[in-house]
């Protein structure tokens, strides 16, 4: 059985524009030391369905609509506020884009490293702090029981990453759920970052959902790739599939529109248009106006398509347009 | 002669350390730089957070005073004009930032924050209403920004079409030398090919001169003519962006070069 089952979640938010289906029942399991990864532009929802597995959705204008979260023999998404306290930040741990905002300025690194142990066990103010100093030595930072006495301010933007890491894995989750985690980061830091998720994700057998805008870490770190568009999954597949035949054609656009994968003086590939405005309906395919449709191509689907395997293991949301558009160079 | 010339430009830091600041060390973060942009050259200028990139943009962007060396922009060294003289020639090389949320005045409109930088050389619409809206409508436009949100405010706008305001706000006072510091390291990956695009457009439209700060040596590659790798406030590589990126010399090339994802 999978580790976690996550089933027709939907996640709405009620504002006075309209309701906002920012997650519109996307489905997917991950199994025990596995990375799965969800990718899509800001605004297609996968943060807002990380969150809504750790009910950290503010609520109102959010509402989780439907669907079921198996962790265990737990409902994730019908648990009580003290029983899903139990769960975030002991058996699901959270990392988020910017370590500059995410820890506390007024608080040693010590204080905060070692709360959730405090808070989740039963434990000494004394055996906290030696975990919490092996846990900085295991995440690469120097000198670290110095270091941890230090102010989130003295440390570089790279370097708090790594204490962010260090603290949502103190409590050995089952889950790490990794929120852009290099967006911020220079390139040669990201490196060292992802290469410090996979390296403690070995060490520990942690399985990982990790969210990202970014094709490129995706392939680098994910062995099962959710692509996310307006609030559902267009295609899943594991990594290797995804990127030696995507079928979907946000899929292909978004791997097409890489710079780095683009050579020199000519235009960059770019997906025309902009993604929908979920508080409008949305019928039919909903990449459909921004397709790069081309001459004797089906119709897109004119009712909203459901995912469906195609391959073992390989899903693509059935529009006949989507599948059939060819994307030259 | 070169459009904008550096001259063995270095900037010291110093900073006082130990009991009321007796000793001092000091932090070289832009140690003996000279280096030539041609009109029209897109130069990239890539390095590791820390190594004096964007000390050296403010250098050239006339924020900071260097130790020594100097700053030559068409022939004339700036140091040596008089303040007021400074305040001019500054509508001639305008800055693009990193993060266009922090960088547009949250409480102006996309109207004033342009007519304010087109302002800065046509003075003669200041009493022109109509003429300056056509202005600001006009440079909308050439970012690719539809006129019709031209009294909307920052917050209205997805972080692309931000940065494209800023693209603008950047161009309202006719500018020959553009900085972007790392003008899409915030953006989605499909956006940033959208604004890579444009400056490019930009660049052939407008003869712009243009130097490229980026850690990303991959959107570096794209967009500039030359590269030049920065480590320690020192440029350790210098040339013709595709033999930087192809046949790398320096040891921090060789890194930053390593440490690009690759989809595999």
């Amino acid at each position: 059985m999978a580790l976690l089952e996550v089933n027709d979640l939907r996640t709405y938010f009620h504002t006075r524009e309209g309701v906002v289906k920012a997650v519109d029942g996307v489905s997917f399991k991950v199994e025990a030391g596995e990375t799965v990864g969800i990718v899509g532009e800001s605004g297609s929802g996968k943060s807002v369905t990380c969150y809504s597995l750790l009910q950290l959705i503010p609520q109102p204008p959010g509402r989780i609509e439907g669907g079921t979260a198996k962790f265990g023999d737990l409902d994730l998404l019908s648990l009580g506020e003290s029983e899903i306290r139990k769960v975030r930040g002991k058996r699901i741990g959270l990392i988020f884009q910017d370590p500059m905002t995410s820890l506390n300025p007024y608080l040693k690194i010590s204080t905060q490293l070692m709360e959730p142990l405090l808070i989740h066990g039963k434990i000494s103010k004394k055996e906290a702090l030696e975990r919490a100093i092996a846990e900085l030595d295991a995440v690469g930072i120097p000198e670290p029981e110095k270091r941890i006495h230090s102010y989130p301010h003295e440390f570089s933007g790279g370097m708090r990453q790594r204490v962010m890491i260090a603290m949502a894995l103190i409590t050995r989750p089952e889950i790490l759920i990794a929120d852009e985690p290099t967006t911020a980061l220079d390139v040669t830091i990201q490196r060292q970052v992802l290469d410090l998720i996979k390296s403690r994700q070995e060490e520990l057998g942690t399985a990982v959902i990790f969210i990202t805008h970014d094709l490129a870490v995706v392939s680098e770190v994910c062995d099962q790739v959710n692509v996310m568009y307006a609030g559902r999954f267009v295609e899943r597949a594991d990594v290797k599939t995804l990127f030696s035949s995507p079928r979907h054609a946000y899929t292909r656009a978004l791997q097409r529109s890489i710079p780095a994968l683009q050579s020199r003086g000519g235009k960059l590939y770019t997906i025309p248009g902009l993604p929908p405005n979920l508080a409008q309906g949305i019928e039919g395919c909903a990449f459909a106006p921004r397709c790069p449709e081309h001459e004797g191509m089906p119709e897109h689907s004119a009712v909203r398509p459901a995912l469906t395997e195609l391959e073992p293991g390989h899903w693509v949301q059935d529009c006949p347009a989507c599948l059939a558009v060819k994307l030259t160079a | 002669m070169s459009y904008l010339e550096l001259q063995n430009l270095t900037k010291h830091f110093t900073k006082r350390e130990g009991w009321i600041g007796s000793g001092t060390t000091t932090v070289k973060a832009v140690d003996d730089v000279s280096l030539r942009i041609e009109k029209g050259e897109i130069l990239g200028l890539v390095g590791e957070s820390g190594c004096g990139k964007s000390t050296l943009s403010r250098l050239v962007m006339q924020l900071l005073t260097p130790t020594s060396g100097s700053v030559v922009l068409e022939g004339e060294r700036l140091a040596d004009l008089p303040p007021n003289e400074i305040r001019k020639r500054r509508r001639d090389f305008q800055m693009i930032f990193q993060d266009p949320y922090a960088s547009l005045n949250p409480r102006m409109t996309v109207f004033s924050t342009l007519s304010e930088a087109i302002l800065t050389r046509k003075t003669e619409l200041k009493s022109d209403r109509k003429g300056l809206e056509a202005a600001v409508s006009g440079l909308m436009e050439r970012v690719g920004l539809d006129s019709r949100y031209i009294r909307k405010y920052p917050h209205e706008f997805s972080g692309g079409q931000r940065q494209r305001i800023a693209i603008a706000r950047a161009l309202g006072p006719e500018p020959k030398l553009i900085l972007a510091d790392e003008p899409v390291s915030a953006l989605d990956v499909s956006i940033q090919s959208q604004i890579l695009n444009l400056l490019r457009e930009l660049r052939d439209e407008l003869e712009l001169t243009m130097i490229f700060i980026s850690h990303d040596l991959s959107v570096v590659r794209y967009i500039a003519d030359r590269i030049a790798v920065m480590d320690e406030g020192k440029i350790v590589e210098i040339g013709e962006s595709d033999a930087v990126f192809d046949s790398p010399q320096s040891e921090t090339t060789k890194l930053l070069l390593s440490a690009i994802p690759q989809i595999r």
